[in-house]
This record gives structure tokens, sequence and C-alpha cells, in this order.
């Protein structure tokens, strides 16, 4: 296959996940969204460490899996602060820092 | 044969995304994320990256998948509300979606970039295994590597803080009263979450 269907494809899914971000309201789901976006990210990494035929893109890749960990780490212990304060787990209605 | 690999993760990768967009339910969103997951790891392995995949099985589709399971179960899958509060959400949001992609199509295609077209540089054997990641990762990339590890530490801790319970008395009874359920928050936190909580 060509490294243009793999790029494309990653493109593809990055903007599936955008969509979900602006479409769905539950936190855990715009968590799971920014998840797909992150790994549409790591595809194209990996496409381009092919196409180069070096391996660094794979360590970047592999850097970007350990900050989309931390960041479910730290969204998901949002999620529960928020879920034990017994506030709504929508965030249209979290919108006080809005302005 | 390649070919017909990549077009079946494809629409494992596309159906999962898909799913975790539209499913309702955020259980299912998370199911539909692991079929995502594995997904993708078949195609890292189509594109020679056998230590990449692995570690996506391993630390995604296992212990992150997990984690997010647990929480819908504590938090408890309820579906969302259907009320609409931005005007026209349902329809802009799958419009700025397609927008994005078809820019983002625009300028993949537009590059000039001739090795588009090829299969990639040719590799020997051992490209992308764990051998070789290794030795980058504690060779040419060791600041990134142990910053990383410093972020994971903090990431660990900031969990903790965040979601630990807070069993100690209210201190000051003129905190506010509406901030969630007495005894369970400090003052000065009582009064962040009683601005935090929105109109209902």
């Amino acid at each position: 296959m060509n490294i243009e269907w793999y790029v494309v494809l990653s493109s593809l899914l990055f903007a599936v996940g955008a969509m979900g971000i602006l479409l769905r309201r539950s936190p855990i789901v715009i968590l799971l969204c920014l998840e797909l976006m992150l790994n549409a990210g790591n595809l194209a990494l990996v496409a381009f460490s092919k196409m180069v035929g070096n391996q660094q893109g794979q360590v970047f890749a592999i850097v970007v899996m350990v900050v989309a960990a931390c960041e479910v780490v730290v969204g998901l212990g949002l999620i529960v602060a928020i879920f034990r304060r017994k506030l709504p787990l929508d965030v249209d209605s979290l919108r006080e820092l809005r302005g | 044969m390649e070919a017909v690999l990549f077009f079946l993760a494809a629409l494992g990768a596309l159906g999962g995304a898909v799913g975790v967009v539209a499913l309702r339910s955020p259980f299912y969103g998370v199911l539909a994320l692991i079929v995502h997951l594995f997904s993708l790891a078949v195609l890292f392995l189509l594109l020679a990256a056998a230590f990449v995949a692995a570690a996506q099985v391993v630390v995604y589709a296992g212990a992150v998948m997990v984690l997010y399971v647990f929480v819908v179960a504590y938090v408890g899958g309820n579906e969302e509300p259907e009320l609409d509060p931005i005007p026209g959400q349902r329809f802009l949001a799958p419009l700025m979606g397609a927008a994005l992609f078809v820019e983002l199509s625009i300028a993949i295609l537009g590059s000039s970039l001739l090795a588009f077209e090829t299969h990639g540089a040719d590799v020997n054997p051992g490209f992308g295994d764990p051998a070789g990641i290794g030795k980058l990762l504690l060779e040419r990339f060791l600041l990134p590597f142990e910053a990383s590890s410093i972020l994971l530490l903090l990431a660990a801790v900031g969990a903790i803080v965040l979601a630990s319970r807070r069993d100690e008395p209210v201190e000051n009874p003129t905190a506010p009263a509406s901030a969630g359920t007495p005894g369970e928050s400090r003052p000065a936190e009582a009064g962040a979450v009683g601005s935090l909580r929105g109109p209902s």
C-alpha cells in the first residue's frame, strides 16, 4: 500500500475525532474522542517513519502514547472528582470558566 | 494480501472511530475504541512498527481501556440528555469535521512529497523492533525519555490528588452551604465547587 493511503486514513480518523469532540457532551466520550485524535497522529507519525525509513518517528509515536496515558489519567481523575461532588457530568452544565 | 489486510484494518479503525462518536452509551463507546485500537495495531504492523503495535495493544487496549471501563462503571454509563443547548450543533459538528477532513486532504495531496506514491523506504527485517527503538530511546532521545518518565510520575500524583476522598470536617461554617455534601470538602474547595455548579 502506498504511504498516501495511511496518511489519508489518519486525517480521516482525526476529523472523526474532532467531530466527536464538537458533537458530544459527556466528558468521558470527549476523552475517548481525544484518544481518537492522538491515535490518528500516531498513525501519521508511523507512516512517515516508514516513508523515510527511519525509526525516529516510531519513538515519537511512543512518546505520544505516554502523553496520551497521562492525559487519560488526569482526565479520568477529574471526572471522578466531578462525579464525587455530585455535579452533572455534562460539559454544557460546567460552564463557569467560559466567562 | 497486504492491501486486503490494510482495507480490513482501515475499516475496523474507521468503524471503531465512528462507533465512539455515534454510540450513546459511554460503555459501548469504550468497546468501540478497543476495536479501533486493535485495528490500528494491525496497521502499525503493516508499517513495520512491531514494537509500537505491541505497545499499542498492551498499554492502550490493556491498561488505559481497563481504566476507562472502571471509571464508566463507577460513574454509571448514563446516556446523554437529549437537549440541544447550542442551536444547530447536531448539523454544524459533522460539517466542521468534513471541512477539517477536506482541508487535511488538500494539504496532503497538494504537498509535493514524491515518496507518498511509493511503498516507503525498503527496510531491513529488524526495522522497528524493540532493540532498535530501545537504542534510540536510551541514546539519541535520552532527555525526552527521562522527561516523559517525570511526566508519568506527575500524572500519577495528580490523579491521586484529584480523585482522593477528603473526609475532613468543615472548618469554616460560613462556606456556601449549597456546595456538595457537608463535611466532604474543605472550605476553599467548597467555594470553588459552589461556583462550579452551573445553572441546572
